[in-house]
């Protein structure tokens, strides 16, 4: 008898496998990273089965909400040739698939005694009023604290270069001041002329000349 | 209260397994059906308000009092013909506008309108929230994109780039509320706001600028006049749903609108006690608590509308500098004052 997770689980494994297939053959990048958004969402849904709410939503907010709009901003812009992208792809696949079975044999040998290891056991369920994020905030501020401050300075790190590198000095700096423009007063534009709004015009000087 | 109980235990008898679903689609339309109905009438109230406001009448001609104008106007748009530019990718030009409406709709699952009157009781309600406002910016990047026109391509940059900039203020605002209340969940915001001396024990208190920066940002988010340069007529026709018709653009305004009122809510339920009467004496606390939830949703509501009639558009390296130069260090000067300010025995929240 296979229970309601066991049908939501498979449900969102296929469509994140699915999804996951079709960011690197769908021939649009704009389809690619709208099926990579997909294929979060679907991650986030198995996180979810797992009790892991923060670390869901969390995905989301972060990868879907900020992470691929991004993406999707540069991808729009950009005018992606596919025709060129796919030039040297048998050339270069030997390359690619070697490092491809790199990455799976590191991870079977990271993961695989452990994943086969917790496969039969249960995970523990918890009590509803249960606080993943309490939990999880607790232990990245206790036992975890190097590795985390590691990670945020390696952040902060490219955070920077990132600026220093696009960041370019004009050679006429256009820089506005917006608390002098609010200053600004009426005097210091429009200077106001009083003039007579009609004028005596001279008998015409230029039609007799003209004659 | 009890009549309810008594129809969930009949429905839990005489359907079993089934009824949790029923029960729950019941629910659901409960919430969603008002907000339509809100979100038609919030047109003709902002069309009225904005008339008084420069010195015009409104609608006033179909129904008593104009009142059947919204009906009118929905059944005009259902009535239009659709049409797909050429060119345009025509699946993602067709999902846009229901992306941008899912959202807008879904964030409203752990929303509390009183005590217990709630459909999700999720612990992580206020990420919840963060995760879905941020989401509705895909319908209007892809209305952009799929339409193949500049205009709404420019539109759906400008407000890519508008939305993110805001969420990471408002993002912060929300944090102080966490702190403060100690709870991601909504329904713990607000009674963390109940100390029984009434509004004196709401957020807006000890996080005015919060406040005022959450509901700012909350107009950019929506992308409500003056913040509405993604839909600048003025410049770039109507942004990115320029190419959209009849229902197509029904949908984007029914998100447009449907997520006023969603910031309207949020924003009394962070900082205004959300169900909590303004006085907690007699007279007032008899008064259920929809009634004080919807009031403060209304002000907040008429405050979008005097926005609207009110401040000229802003500029958008002027938007740009709001966001990134004064909300956010403010916001994160301030998360550190309120950590510290609650450690302090000042802190009476």
């Amino acid at each position: 008898m296979i229970g309601l997770d066991s049908v939501v689980f498979f449900l969102f494994a296929a469509l994140s496998i699915f999804a996951a297939l079709r960011v690197i053959t769908a021939r649009n990048p704009v389809h690619a990273a709208l099926f990579l958004v997909l294929a979060f969402f679907s991650m986030a849904g198995i996180w979810m089965l797992l009790e892991a709410e923060f670390l869901a939503i969390t995905l989301v907010l972060v990868y879907v909400g900020a992470v691929m709009v991004l993406f999707l901003f540069v991808v729009m812009m950009l005018d992606v040739n596919l025709e060129r992208l796919r030039e040297g792809f048998w050339r270069w696949f030997p390359v690619g698939g070697l490092v491809a079975a790199l990455m799976v044999f590191e991870m079977i040998t990271v993961l695989g005694d452990r994943a086969v290891a917790t496969t039969g056991a249960q995970i523990a369920k918890h009590a509803a009023d249960y606080s993943n994020t309490k939990e999880l905030g607790r232990l990245i501020y206790t036992d975890y604290v190097y590795p985390f401050e590691l990670a945020a300075v390696v952040l902060l790190v490219a955070i920077v270069a990132a600026i220093a590198l696009t960041l370019r000095h004009r050679r006429v700096p256009k820089k506005q001041d917006p608390s002098k423009q609010v200053r600004v007063k009426r005097n210091d534009r429009v200077r106001l002329i009083s003039m007579p709004s009609s004028k005596k015009v001279s008998a015409q000087p230029d039609a007799a000349k003209a004659d | 209260m009890e009549l309810l109980q008594t129809l969930e235990q009949m429905g839990q008898d005489l359907l079993g397994p089934a009824w949790l679903p029923l029960w729950t689609l019941l629910k659901i339309v409960v919430i969603v059906a008002p907000i339509m109905g809100g979100v038609a009438y919030l047109t003709f109230i902002e069309r009225k308000v904005l008339g008084y406001m420069q010195d015009r009448i409104g609608p006033n001609r179909v129904g008593y009092f104009g009142l059947l104008q919204p009906v009118a106007d929905g059944l005009k748009l259902l009535m239009k013909e659709l049409i797909i530019p050429s060119g345009s990718n025509k699946f993602l030009f067709v999902a846009a506008p229901v992306l941008a409406l899912m959202p807008a709709l879904a964030a409203w699952a752990v929303v509390p309108f009183a005590d217990g009157m709630i459909l999700s009781n999720a612990n992580a309600g206020l990420l919840y929230i963060l995760a879905m406002t941020s989401l509705g910016v895909y319908g209007i990047i892809i209305a952009g994109w799929a339409s193949n026109s500049k205009y709404a391509f420019l539109g759906a940059i400008r407000s890519a780039a508008q939305i993110v900039s805001y969420e990471l203020a408002m993002g912060f605002a929300l944090v102080c509320v966490l702190l403060a209340a100690q709870s991601m969940n909504l329904g713990d915001i607000v009674r963390g706001q109940q100390n029984g001396y009434g509004m004196l024990g709401w957020y807006f208190i000890p996080l005015f600028p919060m406040f005022v920066v959450y509901f700012i940002a909350g107009v950019a988010e929506t992308n409500r006049a003056p913040f509405d340069l993604a839909e600048d007529e003025s410049v770039i026709v109507a942004g990115f749903h320029t190419e959209y018709s009849g229902m197509g653009f029904a949908l984007f305004f029914l998100a447009e609108y449907a997520n006023m009122i969603l910031i309207a809510a949020l924003t009394s339920v962070f900082f205004l006690g959300g169900w909590l009467p303004p006085l907690d004496i007699a007279p007032f606390n008899e008064i259920p608590g929809l009634f004080w939830m919807l009031a403060k949703m209304s002000f907040f509501l008429f405050l979008f509308l005097w926005f609207r009639a009110t401040f000229p558009r802003y500029r958008y390296d002027q938007l740009m500098r709001l966001g990134w130069k004064v909300f956010i260090p403010l916001t994160l000067v301030w998360v550190v004052v309120v950590a510290a300010w609650m450690q302090t025995p000042f802190w009476l929240w």
